[in-house]
């Protein structure tokens, strides 16, 4: 029986929650007998035997009861796997970053969808993660439902990734690309954008590049061994693209992406030239990944970068990768 | 890079063999040769003119050889630009002195803004600017779009960079 918390109860963790409840005879058959133990957000908590979806049902209606602390629950309850879906902060790390140490600490694997923690101390949780013997596994922190992380350490196994080069901002790329098509100004599809939900009232951490840049972050760190640091990425966003300069590129043949990159020559996140028929030259929220490697050449993967059930897939497959 | 090379040969068997086993050991690529018969020196010499692609940092190890080997070598000359890249820039591209962006990258030696495709929507608002430059190698267009990203800083002016990794 795998003994599951969660910490972190909102779309993340909600979603999480419900997948574990509708595949529970599909997956109890590739990893055995699972139970979620514990849940809890930052205001109440559930702990013992409680039912799921009734857990979710309360969270919704009127919110999680006053209990245990969620430290208190990484520190002192039975379980076995960690599931630390809190919000991102990418300067401290914190909650997460304390919640997923203390865990790792106890000999506790760990999934997380929570960049904030790898961002600020990538190589501190993995080293801390194999000296407690245990895992942490983090595929939904980079491009959501994409298979980024495992698809590179499993199926590309036996390569040297020489360069990464995507698009890890569905947000941004929605901007562009119907800047691209309507020769609207940048304000205007923004707030566009913000009625339909794709963009924050707040949308900085988008649109300056902040929120590719962590991702970018873990790439690096993961997939191509660089100490990379958020201060190491070269970050320019998209707020002074205007809808002539889609006019221009268009007559050349571009388009106009925000493109995450990592290679040789450094971090870099900024709006780039993207010839019209190249697969980074796509449209709407899509994340994409266009992997160079010595063995297996280029390999471009597309996926939804965000979303509830996008998350809760990557999150399943990284528990599959632990258990099954 | 490419490079043009006029040596002047004895018109005699085994000369232009001399020539080009140096290229060969620096690993250049000989792309064409041409004898010039029509413009024999007055010493009996045949200029011939050999183009070839090679690492630009083997140049003048091989115009050592050559001499040495008693080649009279009479010029050589890069083929001026042969890469190019266009960016995109955004920004007050005119009122910060565009005559100034393209003197300090034609200034360089080994690079030109080939082409400019301007468009200036309304006065003071951004303009846009598709720049083409072009260089004498790789390194060295490189070297330029890092110069362009500098002046681009100073004057406020968003740099747009193809995805491309190698410039070509």
């Amino acid at each position: 029986m795998i003994k599951i918390a969660i910490i972190g109860f909102g779309t993340v963790g909600q979603g999480v929650a419900e997948v574990l409840m509708e595949k529970r005879d599909y997956l109890r058959q590739i990893i055995g007998d699972y139970k979620v133990v514990a849940v809890a957000d930052s205001k109440g908590s559930l702990i013992g035997d409680f039912d799921l979806l009734n857990a979710i049902k309360i969270k919704r209606e009127r919110g999680l009861p006053e209990g245990m602390d969620a430290m208190e629950i990484v520190e002192n309850q039975d379980f076995d796997l960690l599931i630390e879906t809190t919000i991102t902060n990418i300067e401290t790390g914190e909650p997460g970053l304390s919640y997923i140490k203390k865990a790792l600490k106890r000999g506790k694997n760990v999934i997380t969808s929570n960049k904030g923690p790898l961002v600020v101390a990538y190589s501190e949780l993995i080293e801390l993660a194999k000296e407690n013997n245990c895992k942490l596994l983090f595929e939904a922190t980079v491009g959501g439902a994409m298979p980024v992380i495992k698809l590179v350490n499993n199926c590309l196994a036996g390569n040297k990734i020489l360069s990464i080069k995507g698009i890890l901002n569905g947000t941004c790329n929605y901007i562009l690309s119907r800047m691209e098509k309507e020769k609207m100004p940048f304000e205007q599809i923004l707030a566009e954008a913000q009625e339909l939900k794709i963009a924050e009232a707040d949308p900085s951490y988008d649109v300056d590049g902040i929120d590719a840049a962590s991702k970018l972050v873990i790439v690096a760190n993961a997939l191509l061994g660089i100490d990379a640091k958020f201060e190491d990425v070269e970050i320019t966003g998209i707020r002074e693209i205007t809808p002539e300069a889609f006019d221009v590129a268009m007559e050349k043949g571009y388009t106009i992406r925000l493109i995450a990159e990592a290679g040789s020559n450094g971090l870099k996140v900024s709006p780039r030239l993207i010839p019209l028929q190249h697969p980074l030259a796509l449209q709407g929220t899509l994340n994409a990944l266009l992997i160079k490697t010595d063995l297996a050449g280029d390999v471009v993967v597309v996926g939804k970068g965000a979303g509830k059930r996008e998350t809760a897939s990557a999150i399943v497959s990284d528990l599959i990768q632990l258990y099954g | 890079m490419m490079f043009t090379l006029i040596v002047e040969l004895k018109d005699k068997p085994g000369q232009l063999i001399k020539t080009l086993e140096p290229i060969s050991r620096l690993g250049g690529n000989v792309i064409g040769i041409v004898h010039k018969r029509d413009k024999i020196t007055p010493l009996k010499k045949i200029p011939v003119e050999i183009s070839i692609e090679i690492d630009e940092n083997k140049v003048p190890e091989l115009v050592d050889a050559l001499k040495a080997s008693g080649i009279t070598v009479r010029e050589y000359n890069e083929v001026r630009l042969v890469t190019t890249s266009s960016l995109l820039l955004v920004g007050h591209i005119v009122h910060t002195d565009i005559s100034d962006t393209i003197n300090r990258i034609d200034s360089t030696g080994y690079a030109e803004v080939i082409d400019l495709h301007i468009n200036m929507p309304q006065l003071n608002e951004p303009s846009t600017a598709l720049i083409t430059i072009s260089a004498t190698g790789k390194e060295n267009l490189r070297k330029a779009v890092e110069l362009l990203k500098v002046i681009c800083k100073e004057k406020k002016i968003l740099v747009i960079e193809p995805i491309n990794e190698e410039f070509s």
